[in-house]
């Protein structure tokens, strides 16, 4: 994830800014890798989480020219290594009668749920790093994923319980 | 106090102190164009939406005011987008009131509904549909104060019409006016800053006194900023040499020993070549717009960089600063100047001797030229009108221009000394701009003369505004460089393309441009020789009672030199032919 950085974007809550967010992006040339966005504990504000790709831009530009659209209230850039990083995955496997034992297996080692189970299919969900969700991906595409979901990543800085450091860097 | 929306609005206008509108009413602004019959805001009544847009530019330009447009929905406001994508590349301070459809048809399809919000989203500063008719005031004074502080730009705001129609009873509410410190506070996302970092300040003051070959590089920011007195402070206390990029002719006196004129594509070589060759770039207001470094990767390749903006998105998005100062350039550049005044001034710059030689050696060798024909040798050459123009108006005659070969030749040979007297259309190359951006001028600054040069091509864009010049007696001058041809792109052809002509001859006599304007309420003339210019543009001169076009019949072959070639590097400029061969043999000898 070299090439990608995680902007926790803090954006008035009216219509039409998400639609401002990603206008820029693509006006700019900038890509996006994910993105997730929903309401804060101030109501007035929303929090957007992009998880951009750094190699079509550098983050610092991408950061200054979100910073000028004027309902961009605070921008934090938090480094993989500075910050909690959670996704959610949802994920239909082929798994007929005699073979559920495989994909309870996976669930059991990477503590997914079960939320429904078919006569040839089981449905299951995984939360946590995004790396995580990748290896559990990566195992369960040999059973057959007949349709999956990732949400994105949402992220959160890493509360201070070491030594004072970096934890998070403001830059609006 | 009980008030409609509509009413609001314009009082809103009015307490703006805003003294002119321009523009042309319709079904969804119609409830707004009744209370201005009631209000001193004087109206320009446009013949067209777009020119609506670069009047209000042209209005701004001039006198560093908001320039304010009025124009209904739909089409109205597809027609105002070019405007404000020019005002967008710019910087142009610009309020533009669209109409809307009202609230309960948004989104239906209704007729002349469109996304105004949606499509002028990535070229405004900023825009705002509002929804109730309590919140106008609030979305004007916001327009406003976004329009005008930090990097100034365009906002629009589209207004549905039944929080405006008297009849609907949405447009009922109570006025009320905005403090400064409520609308500072409903923009929790919009603190620009304008102070420079004090350290950084003292940084660039030290790169000043070591550099041996420095160079400001001033960018429309300066005008923006006010900052025309302080940037010559600036030169004169450090003897710097000052290069004004297409948007910061006249930021710094064309006539001062310190001025080098205009880089970039169409630049003259001196300051090209300065540029190029300095160890320090002393970049004020300035982008490093492609236009004007060339290839990157050759451009200024000894440099440093100080690069001032107060947009900090600006800092490094195209060529790293080694000092990068975000603030507003005047108070920047007064900081810098104590700075510089603290470590000693004038007295601890180093010898520069050598540098001015060099500099002066270039202006001898490759100054601007062309050959001038006599009477009766054919057309006129464009770059001797803009000298006669030049010659024969006052010194603070404010000229705009279209877009192609006349507005370089007028940003080559007019001689700016004032700042506010450019107006012209760079960021986006707007061909069809002066005509209307002048009369704007003209609107802002009816004490100063002004001129429209323009090209044959761009005349047929926006000409129908000269009725509304006619209508509201707003006397432009005009001055038409008829080449028959869209010139600029004909150039390209014949260099770059073995002269293989595309679809660029447009006809010298059609349209008859001289009865055009005559139809259209102009004084108009016609100069087919270099002994006939003189004397049509002081009849010209005279006629204050109405606009006046003079048609030049210009040379068509005529080429826009220095140029550096698209994609090439800055040091590959080619010079006019009768100096190339001076040129290789500098370049031969490695000089
Ligand atoms: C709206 C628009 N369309 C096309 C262009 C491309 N263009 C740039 S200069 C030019 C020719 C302009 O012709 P004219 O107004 O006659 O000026 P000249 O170059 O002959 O002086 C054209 C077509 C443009 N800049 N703007
Ligand atoms: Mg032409």
């Amino acid at each position: 994830m070299g090439n990608y950085h995680t902007l926790v974007v803090l954006v008035e809550n009216k219509p039409g800014v998400l639609a401002r967010v990603a206008g820029l992006f693509a006006r700019r040339g900038f890509n996006i890798h994910s993105l997730a966005v929903a309401p804060t504990e101030d109501e007035r504000i929303s929090r957007i989480t992009i998880v951009a790709d750094t190699e079509s831009a550098p983050v610092e530009q991408i950061v200054k020219q979100l910073d000028k659209l004027i309902n961009v209230v605070r921008i934090d850039e938090l480094a993989p290594q500075d910050s909690v990083e959670q996704e959610l995955l949802m994920a239909a496997v082929q798994a007929s009668v005699g073979e559920r034992s495989k994909v309870l297996e996976l669930c059991q080692i990477f503590s997914a749920k079960v939320l429904d189970t078919g006569t040839q299919e089981m449905m299951v969900r995984l939360a946590g790093s995004p790396a995580k969700l990748d290896d559990f991906e990566q195992l369960l595409r040999p059973l057959g994923i007949s349709a999956i979901q990732r949400t994105g990543r949402v992220a959160l800085p890493r509360l201070d319980h070491a030594a004072p450091g970096a934890t998070l860097r403001s830059v609006s | 106090m009980g008030i409609n929306g509509g009413q609001a609005l314009i009082r809103a206008l009015e307490r703006e102190g805003v003294e002119v509108l321009f523009g042309l009413p319709g079904g969804a602004i119609l409830p707004v164009y009744d209370p201005l019959i009631d209000s001193p805001i004087r109206h320009v009544l446009v013949r067209h939406e777009q020119g609506a847009g670069h009047m209000a530019e042209g209005y701004a330009h001039a006198t560093g005011r908001v320039g304010v447009a009025m124009v209904t929905s739909g089409p109205a406001a597809t027609n105002i987008v070019t405007p404000l994508c020019d005002a967008y590349m710019d910087s142009v301070p610009m309020v533009c009131i669209t109409g809307q459809v009202p609230s309960t048809a948004i989104g239906t399809d209704a007729f002349q509904e469109c996304d105004t919000v949606g499509i002028t989203r990535s070229v405004t500063k900023h825009n705002e549909l509002v929804t109730r008719a309590e919140d106008i005031p609030m979305a004007i004074r916001q327009a406003f104060y976004i329009a005008t502080t930090g990097r100034p730009g365009p906002v629009l705001v589209d207004i549905p019409k039944d929080i405006v129609d008297p009849a609907n009873p949405r447009s009922a509410m109570d006025w009320y006016w905005p403090t400064d410190a409520e609308v500072a506070a409903s923009l929790p996302g919009y603190k620009p800053s304008t102070q420079g970092d004090p350290v950084r300040i003292r940084e660039a003051a030290e790169l000043i006194n070591r550099s041996v070959k420095p160079v400001i590089y001033a960018g429309g920011g300066i005008l923006k900023a006010r900052a025309a007195e302080a940037l010559r402070a600036l030169a004169e206390l450090c003897d710097l040499p000052v290069v004004t990029t297409l948007m910061a002719r006249g930021a710094f006196p064309d006539d001062h020993p310190l001025c080098l004129g205009m880089p970039g594509m169409h630049g003259n070589y001196t300051a090209i070549t300065a540029m190029q060759e300095a160890d320090l770039l002393i970049a004020l207001g300035s982008r490093f717009d492609d236009r004007v470094t060339g290839r990157l990767d050759g451009f200024a390749p000894s440099a440093k960089i100080i690069h001032v903006d107060i947009d900090p998105a600006e800092l490094g998005k195209v060529r790293r600063p080694d000092v990068a100062i975000v603030g507003d350039c005047r108070s920047v550049i007064e900081d810098l100047l104590a700075a510089l005044h603290a470590l000693g001034g004038s007295a601890v710059q180093p010898d520069r001797s050598a540098w001015k030689q060099q500099l002066s050696g270039w202006r001898e060798k490759f100054p601007l030229t062309y050959e001038n024909l006599e009477a009766g040798e054919g057309h006129v050459k464009p770059q001797f009108v803009l000298e006669r123009l030049r010659s024969l108006t006052p010194d603070d005659t404010i000229v705009a221009s279209g877009v192609g070969q006349h507005q370089m030749w007028t940003s080559q040979y007019w001689k700016f000394n004032h700042p506010y007297t450019w107006v012209n259309s760079g960021g986006l190359g707007t061909m069809g701009f002066s005509i209307p951006a002048a009369i704007g001028a003209k609107v802002g600054r009816p004490d100063r003369m002004v001129w429209a040069i323009d090209g044959d091509g761009c005349f047929q864009m926006t000409a129908q505004e000269l009725v509304t010049a006619s209508a509201e007696r707003i006397p432009i001058k005009v001055a038409i460089l008829n080449n028959a041809y869209l010139g600029m792109v004909r150039q390209w052809q014949e260099m770059f393309y073995d002269e293989r002509y595309s679809e660029v001859y447009l006809s010298p006599d059609l349209p008859d441009y001289v009865k055009w304007a005559e139809a259209m309420g102009c004084a108009a003339m016609r100069v087919e020789s270099t002994d006939e210019v003189d004397a049509a543009i002081e009849k010209a001169n005279s006629i204050n009672d109405r606009p006046v076009v003079i048609e030049f019949r210009t040379d068509a072959r005529e080429k826009v030199f220095p140029m550096v070639p698209a994609g090439k590097n800055n040091s590959e400029v080619m010079v006019d032919p009768s100096q190339q061969a001076e040129l290789a043999r500098i370049r031969a000898l490695g000089l």
